[in-house]
């Protein structure tokens, strides 16, 4: 995994609450057997006026010019400004991974759901959270051409053009792993005894949960 | 000290805490399908690693497979290789697949526990966030990411947090006409699609105990539409009379050892939960969804709602994509709707009462003229065969609607079962999502009953009026 401490970046502002992972990712793209490849495919419903289909080609797809993925002052941009519940519905790990294969290393917004905020973690995206107060007045000054934010991981700040510094909490563990780019099965692997001697244990006091 | 039932699921469970506050959680139960598996499985092959248990875990295909001439394979060569790489990863990695020539192959939520594969006190996980579904036998029952499914094959545990905990407690009698599936959209229309969000939610309260386990699944299963980490129900009678005799279930002196053990697996009295929401399901009616988050979700008895009973600028603006996307105006009364299409399956609403109680409206009636396609996709082989016993395909079939193969089918619409572009859709399942069933597609969610009376009527219609 690739590590994440400092991210300046353009920022670009997806200003819908409750963006589901169907919406980042649609279901056709799911058949593929391989982590790569989804960039293409990003909120492929809203970016393109046609259907999208797995392996197809989108350079000369016709594009809805008005989704901020097709503004020219978007292009590049590396953190995803967005509205509450991000990410809810599916499971789906296919969503970070279109994420980060389009370009996007940091998302913020006032709220998460779970398993995408989680999934982020595997895969070098670091999920902000912040006050709905600050995310409306990001979203406010985003609107200036060209507005860019810095986000330091190991200090827990996003900086703005500004200059202001807002803190940002963060899980000890994700932070760590994310610093390191960290295989955090190898991680657990270290705690082979443990593991080892509470199966022992159960095996014993629930032993039906071993013999199916 | 008193403890939730969730507590003491999770205190069973701790291999070893660490210092952030995070755990290392043992994981009983692995469900896997085609869809989020093959990475993970390739990364075991990348890293040289092997399943810590590979008996832990058990596979079916469900998302991509056809529901109608499975004999002739699939035709589509993506979804065919993502099947026959879930096939090849189980012969290689020594994982028991129910593969799609095998009666027992279904929807996996559907599979698990018609199995016994799903045990009070367990933990289960799947690369599916439905697994909530499995919390309605007192387990805990989580949805994971495929890097989760990977790191749950090579170490047996999970690294989680421990969630807030919030109880809500449906008191009374479900009304006549009401089910599980109304219990479940009402509460989410309630507490909204992040209500739920870092909360474990435990569902309790006379109405919930008078669920039967399938009730109790459909329950559990839309907790994540609520954002929830996981939905569970206490152990009682009816878990234990549903588990016992199941293939996968205990026998013998075992069955006696586990039985003792699950009676304990409840909340205990005067525990206090960081929420506790009272409802009285004398306030449940049958819903419908009118918009594109589970959320958007009215009585039929009411209408599409105007923009300016919204909280704020941000639900308004959504409600307002919601009209647009859906087609609808606000003011419409949901019994004026007509529709399309009607689904009636998934792992919300694919068992055997679920069949039974749409058969009961669809018996000696007739789909309406306007309906282009009316679905019954049974959740597993074994709930075709069952509702085949009781005569429910002839019902269907004789009243117009097709009677398919078990999968996930129009749910999400990985197979050919999907909604054209502006068509509107009775859907049994559990997403209204834009683009759901098809790009441009348009859902209303609702319980198998009112997706069948939509079928004969054409458009919603209030099933209480109906005998």
């Amino acid at each position: 995994m690739q590590a994440f401490n400092v991210l300046k970046g353009l920022v670009a502002p997806l200003d819908r609450a409750n963006v589901d992972t169907d919406a980042i990712i649609p279901k056709q793209f799911l058949k593929s057997i391989k982590r790569t490849g989804y960039g293409p495919y990003l909120f492929d419903e809203w970016r393109y006026m046609d259907q999208g289909e797995p392996g197809m080609d989108c350079t000369n797809r016709p594009r809805n010019e008005g989704f901020l993925l097709n503004q020219a002052r978007f292009q590049g941009a590396s953190i995803l400004l967005a509205r509450e519940n991000f990410g809810c519905g599916s499971s789906r790990e296919h969503a970070p991974w279109a994420l980060l294969d389009y370009g996007f290393r940091c998302i913020i917004a006032p709220g998460f759901a779970d398993i995408f905020y989680n999934n982020c973690f595997k895969n070098g995206i670091l999920p902000v959270i912040l006050a709905d107060e600050t995310v409306d007045r990001l979203f406010a000054e985003c609107e200036v051409e060209g507005y860019r934010l810095k986000v330091d991981l190991d200090a827990q700040s996003v900086t703005t053009p500004s200059g202001e510094q807002i803190a940002f909490n963060i899980d000890g563990f994700r932070k760590h792993c994310l610093l390191g780019g960290l295989d955090d099965i190898a991680l657990t692997l270290q705690e082979t005894d443990q593991i080892r001697a509470y199966e022992k244990e159960r095996r014993i006091s629930a032993p039906w949960l071993f013999s199916g | 000290m008193a403890k939730t039932l969730f507590d003491k699921i999770w205190e069973q469970h701790v291999v070893s805490e660490h210092d952030d506050g995070s755990a290392l959680l043992y994981i009983d139960r692995h469900l896997v399908h085609e869809v989020t598996s093959p990475q993970a499985f390739e990364g075991l092959r990348m890293s040289g690693r092997r399943p810590w248990r590979a008996a832990s875990a058990v596979a079916t295909p469900d998302h991509n497979i056809p529901t109608v001439d499975r004999e002739r394979g699939i035709e589509d060569p993506v979804s065919r290789l993502q099947v026959e790489t879930l096939d090849a990863n189980c012969r290689e990695f020594g994982i028991t697949e129910f593969g799609m020539d095998d009666q027992r192959q279904g929807v996996v939520h559907v599979m698990g526990p018609e199995q016994g594969l799903t045990l009070p006190g367990m933990t289960v996980v799947c690369g599916d966030s439905h697994t909530s579904t499995h919390g309605a036998f007192g387990a805990m029952a989580m949805g994971i990411g495929t890097s989760e499914v990977e790191h749950v094959l090579a170490t047996q545990c999970l690294i989680q947090k421990k969630p807030n905990q919030m109880r809500i407690v449906v008191d009374g009698v479900l009304p006549h006409g009401c089910t599980a599936k109304d219990m479940a959209l009402f509460i989410i229309g309630r507490i909204g699609s992040a209500g739920g969000t870092g909360f474990a939610i435990e569902f309790a309260g006379s109405a919930v105990r008078n669920l039967s386990m399938e009730g109790r699944m459909t329950l559990c299963n839309m907790a994540i539409e609520a954002g929830a980490r996981t939905g569970m129900v206490a152990v009682d009678d009816v878990t234990i009379d549903y588990v016992r005799g199941r293939p996968y279930a205990p026998a013998g002196e075992m069955w006696e050892h586990a039985e003792a053990d699950w009676r304990n697996l409840h909340s205990d009295d005067g525990v206090a939960f960081d929420a506790e929401l009272p409802l009285p399901a004398s306030d449940i009616t049958p819903q419908v969804t009118w918009g594109t988050s589970p959320e958007m979700v009215v009585p039929v008895t009411d209408s599409v709602p105007n923009p300016e009973y919204a909280r704020d600028e941000v639900q308004k603006s959504g409600w307002q994509r919601a009209f647009e996307y859906m087609g609808l105006k606000p003011d419409t009364p949901i019994t004026g709707i007509e529709v399309d299409k009607v689904f009636i399956g998934s792992c919300t609403n694919g068992r055997i009462e679920d069949l039974r109680a749409a058969a009961g409206i669809a018996r000696g009636r007739k789909v309406a003229p306007n309906i282009r396609l009316a679905l019954v996709v049974p959740g597993s082989g074994l709930v075709k065969a069952q509702a085949e016993a009781e005569g429910l395909d002839s019902i269907f079939t004789e009243a117009g609607f097709e009677w398919r193969d078990p999968g996930c089918s129009m749910c999400l619409a990985m197979n050919a079962d999907r909604l054209e572009a502006g068509e509107r859709c009775a859907s049994t399942s559990n997403r209204n999502f834009e683009g759901r069933q098809g790009q441009g597609g348009r859902t209303h969610l609702v319980s198998p009953a009112m997706a069948a009376a939509a079928a004969i009527a054409g458009h919603f219609v209030d099933v209480r009026e109906w005998k």
